[in-house]
């Protein structure tokens, strides 16, 4: 009854799974990282301390996390898909209901050991939930309006929880994660064009809801000459660091903008900035063309793999991670307005490394156990 | 075609549609990705040359600098806190053979710990090594000229002169002025960019935090050229800022000094002295106080520790936020309630035995054998306490708690200090709220002589006072006589709707508690004609006596010194037209009379020797922040830290 006719590697051995590791998407991984490492280096005018090192380390702490995900059986994954999410969304409510009881606006859990950010933590946990509901669903199902409407919730409760706190970056990366993994089930397309069009509409209306600051954000945005002295700063600053280093850059720790501190947050947001002062047009396509080989080497994993469930969950989180590198680099070229939302696996910052490479580790799982018999349910 | 699709039909369907739909994605993805390369071109081949223009005129930084902060005065314009030059020794690492030796070679010159210098190296290897390192700052004159002399043979090591907030005064005027330090993580959250600049202090208690936006002033700025690599090269302009204003206190410092003084016999006591008309507070002083200067100079943690277990609180202001039962000195409030209320009138007398009952329980009088037939004025003289237990149940605990609150009791006064507390006024309300219970008339008995629930601060004693002696006007106690130029003193204050022949009979008590035979402060009477004052005394009980160990010869001043009764009194003179009020508290002082009356009278008399409300305050000439243009500009720019966290704000403006 089967439609795969064999599953020869449902039970494959320590070895042969270590072999199967996508050791290309491995090493590309390495080479972004190691531009993250080289651009902090730099960012502290030629020192590791203080952001290099540490971020080596979580690198490295990092990268034997993904491997031991990507070892673990995909149906693991598979039937726990639900668990995880019903914890992060625990957690979530538990961030929440805390900053209202008078512990101010927090976005995390303090374990002691480690601070825990649910919403990172839940990026990956609607994807993995949504794999799974949409794991054996027929094209016939996904017509029926009725089908959708779990999944649906399954977006949009968090990303209400998130948005509240309030953090529109990380609920809008939530959001569009989540509609990326429906439209690939195969939702009809309409949905998108009502969701897109609805939401157009609907702008005034988010506009007046909007947080003082958020606004100014966008006015900024849209024109960031109106206040050079002030909000416009940050973007017009970052704007002339790409625009003055040409095509073969200022040189590795020349970049007079990112040292002479022109340039704000050039460890974490406005990092590509500082990377491409340095090295130029080309240092800037080189990285945008790791990162599309990035996008390439998951996609063809997750095309490559024989069950639904392998194939959303690997394509998800590939259009998770590229759209923190799209709209990172579109922010600080003047393209977007200045959202805070960091360039994944450069930017220092521990929590976002650490969700990235058990995105990645999800992903090398889904190509390891590529031909696994996943139950129907 | 089969009517339903074979599952192997639906999975190929399904996974075709998966593929096209990923395809689609991927697009847009390659599509998004050339955009961004497209818009890089563009920036750095068409408009490069427009952006390099730019980015080489960004040469130019902007640093903040730190104002000086406001003076605070006396009435007088003695300096109460003000900013010291604070020499620090700095050195630039690159500049050094070797760092690590460089400091050795200090530490042989100045104080400094290896813990210091370890904590120095490590600071070093974070840091760019041509930023400067603060070595160590609060160099004495000493160090200063020590390490001056051997500056040829210490590169990369220099003098850098900054200001330190002092207070000259030291623990006579702590309480009142607080202190300064460096803003933590919630003092953030305020915009002012002038708390990024490293180092910066704002105020952390008392009036320093009260008036900190207006002493701290405004930024100033200096642009700085630097050269490709950060370094900076010259300052090309300074603008010093707007040093903070000076505040000029209602205080009077010699009588402050004294006051303290005085009260520096007893383990833990507090007093005020206000003017009954505009609410100018000439002294406050809580004992035990600190020295806030080891709070600007540095402080240990074993000092700290020392300050919190050392008995007696001394960070504490008891004046303001030291809550007692005001025992007798509230009897003045409740003759009041009786008198507007017109339960009794002057002539009303009652027979004190020694006691009075209300149903089986007794209630004693302090004085065993009875007072006899006494009236109010009486009553308040001798301190009669069943007079007041006759009349608590008629004014009732609601009726006495709005009579209290008049006189300022169980609420902010806004006096300008962060300790200061409320106390408590108890009614049936709050007693259902708190406790759940219903209200017992024995606990009106009580009441009426200020016991109890009741709580008060030796500030609400003095303002109750006050207000009595001034004819009935809603004073408020105040500490800031200016603020800059600004006039902030009052000198109107609403009236309380009481009659003055009412507040003459109570007034008439207060006189005779000290100038007449059996008053009980005769003792502290003032006889320098002219100067007499009316007072009361209060004994508030720590702990009830009981009938049996009165039986067994306990005496309150036998027994341990956390449990004696406090020493309550408060006093008012000139008597025919009163212009000061004053209160004292005495912990554990054991009795009002003995204790705290004299200590009272001594203060009275200090002050109307002083007479500070007939000279007015003014904004002392010379009071001006330190000079600071003979000062050179300091030589490197001194960042703290790393240059991540120096403040800039945008520099040059380029045309855009």
């Amino acid at each position: 009854m089967s439609s795969f006719s064999f599953d020869v590697q449902s039970n494959m051995t320590f070895a042969q799974k270590f072999q199967q590791i996508s050791w290309g998407l491995v090493f590309l991984i390495c080479m972004v990282a190691s531009v993250g490492f080289l651009a902090l280096y730099s960012a502290a005018g030629g020192n590791l301390e203080p952001w290099a090192s540490k971020q080596m380390v979580r690198f490295g702490v990092g990268l034997v996390g993904m491997f031991i995900i990507a070892m673990i059986d995909i149906r693991l994954w598979h039937r726990f898909a639900y668990g995880i999410y019903a914890i992060g969304f625990i957690l979530l409510v538990i961030v929440e209901v805390m900053g209202k009881i008078g512990m101010g606006a927090q976005r995390w859990i303090d374990l002691g050991f480690i601070q825990l950010q649910p919403s990172e933590f839940m990026k990956i946990a609607v994807i993995m939930a949504l794999a799974r509901y949409f794991h054996a669903a027929t094209l016939e199902d996904m017509r029926r309006i009725f089908f959708l409407i779990p999944p649906a919730l399954i977006i949009l409760a968090p990303v209400g929880l998130v948005m509240v706190q309030p953090d529109l970056g990380t609920g809008g990366m939530i959001l569009m994660g989540g509609a990326a993994v429906v439209f690939l089930a195969g939702a009809p397309v309409w949905i998108f064009i009502t969701g897109i069009v609805g939401g157009i509409a609907s702008l005034p209306v988010a506009w007046m809801v909007l947080h003082e600051y958020q606004r100014e954000r966008v006015r900024t945005f849209l024109n960031p000459e109106h206040d050079p002295m002030g909000a416009g700063y940050h973007i017009i600053q970052s704007k002339i660091a790409l625009g003055s280093a040409g095509i073969e850059g200022k040189g590795f720790l020349k970049g007079s903008q990112a040292h002479l501190n022109f340039l704000p947050e050039k460890q974490t947001d406005f990092i590509f900035t500082l990377w491409a002062e340095e090295w130029g047009l080309m240092g800037g396509v080189f990285l945008l063309a790791l990162m599309a080989l990035i996008f390439a080497y998951c996609g063809w994993i997750s095309l490559r793999c024989r069950h639904g469930f392998g194939r959303l969950l690997a394509f998800g989180l590939m259009v998770n991670f590229s759209l923190y590198a799209l709209i990172n680099i579109a922010m600080v070229m003047g393209l977007l307005p200045v959202v805070g939302i960091p360039l994944p696996l450069i930017s220092y910052g521990g929590t976002a490394m650490l969700s990235l490479l058990t995105g990645f580790g999800l992903i090398m799982s889904c190509n390891i156990h590529r031909d696994s018999k996943l139950p129907r349910m | 075609m089969a009517k339903k699709k074979s599952s192997f039909d639906r999975d190929k369907d399904r996974s075709l549609s998966f593929t096209r739909r990923a395809i689609v994605l991927g697009a847009l993805q390659a599509t998004a990705l050339t955009a961004l390369g497209a818009r890089l071109a563009w920036l750095q081949i068409v408009d490069g040359h427009r952006y390099k223009t730019m980015s080489e005129n960004n040469r130019i930084n902007v640093k903040l600098l730190a104002p000086s902060r406001g003076l605070i005065v006396d009435r007088y314009g003695v300096q109460i806190a003000v900013n010291n030059q604070n020499f620090r020794v700095m050195v630039i690492p690159e500049q050094t053979h070797n760092l690590e030796n460089a400091l050795l070679g200090l530490q042989k010159l100045i104080t400094l710990s290896d813990n210091q210098v370890q904590a120095l190296m490590k600071q070093a290897k974070k840091s760019p090594k041509f930023a400067p390192l603060v070595v160590r700052d609060n160099l004495t004159w000493d160090e200063v000229a020590t390490v001056e002399v051997n500056l040829p043979d210490l590169p990369g090591v220099s003098i850098d002169v900054g200001e330190i907030r002092s207070y000259p005064m030291d623990a006579a005027t702590a309480h009142l002025v607080g202190y300064v330090g460096a803003a933590n993580k919630g003092e953030l959250e305020d915009k002012d960019p002038l708390l990024k600049i490293p180092g910066f202090k704002v105020g952390k208690t008392a009036l320093e935090k009260i008036y900190d936006k207006e002493l701290r002033g405004k930024a100033g700025a200096a642009e700085i050229e630097v050269n490709v690599v950060g370094r900076e090269v010259r300052e090309l302009s300074r603008r010093p800022g707007e040093p903070g204003q000076d505040l000029v206190l209602t205080i009077d410092s010699e009588l402050q000094k004294y006051v303290q003084s005085r009260l520096s016999d007893s383990r833990s006591a507090s007093a005020v002295v206000m003017d009954v008309h505009t609410g100018g507070v000439y002294a406050m002083a809580s004992v035990p106080s600190f020295d806030p200067n080891i709070f600007t100079r540095g402080l240990t943690p074993e000092k700290w520790e020392e300050l919190l277990s050392t008995e007696g609180h001394p960070l504490n202001n008891k004046a303001v936020g030291g809550l007692y039962p005001p025992g007798s000195t509230f009897k003045m409030v409740t003759a009041m309630a009786a008198l507007e209320l017109g339960i009794i009138n002057e002539n009303t007398s009652f027979f004190c035995p020694g006691h009075f009952s209300l149903g089986d329980t007794k209630f004693h009088c302090w004085k065993a054998h009875g007072h006899g037939r006494v009236n109010v004025v009486q009553a308040l003289a001798q301190s009669c306490d069943t007079f007041f237990y006759n009349i608590a149940i008629d004014i009732g605990v609601d009726r006495l708690a709005e009579m209290s609150k008049r006189f300022g009791f169980g609420q902010i006064l806004g006096i300008e200090l962060t300790e200061e507390r409320a106390g408590l006024v108890p009614t049936r309300d709050w007693k259902r709220g708190a406790m759940n219970k219903p209200w017992y008339p024995g606990e009106s008995v009580v009441g009426s002589i200020g016991q109890g629930y009741i709580q008060t601060t030796p500030l609400q004693l003095a303002v109750m006072t006050a207000r009595l002696v001034n004819g009935g006007k809603e004073v408020k106690p105040r500490l800031a006589e200016y603020m800059g130029p600004t006039k902030r003193i009052q000198t109107v204050w609403p009236d309380l709707g009481l009659k003055a022949r009412n507040l003459d009979i109570v007034m008439r008590g207060m006189e005779n508690v000290v100038n007449q035979p059996g008053g009980t402060a005769l003792g502290s009477k003032i006889t320098i004609e002219g100067q007499e004052m009316g007072g009361k005394t209060g004994t508030a009980q720590v702990k009830r006596i009981t009938a049996d160990e009165r039986a067994r010869g306990v005496r309150n001043e036998t027994l341990p010194w956390h449990l004696r009764h406090h020493a309550l009194f408060v006093c008012y003179a000139p008597i025919h037209a009163p212009r000061y009020a004053c209160a004292v508290v005495v912990e554990h002082g054991v009795g009002g009379s003995s204790t705290a009356a004299p200590i009272g009278r001594d203060i009275m008399i200090m002050t109307q020797q002083r007479a500070p409300a007939l000279k007015d305050a003014h904004i002392p000439e010379g009071v001006a922040p330190i000079d600071k243009s003979n000062i050179p500009p300091r030589k490197p720019q001194v960042p703290e830290k790393i240059p991540d966290d120096d403040v800039i704000v945008p520099g040059k403006k380029t045309e855009l």
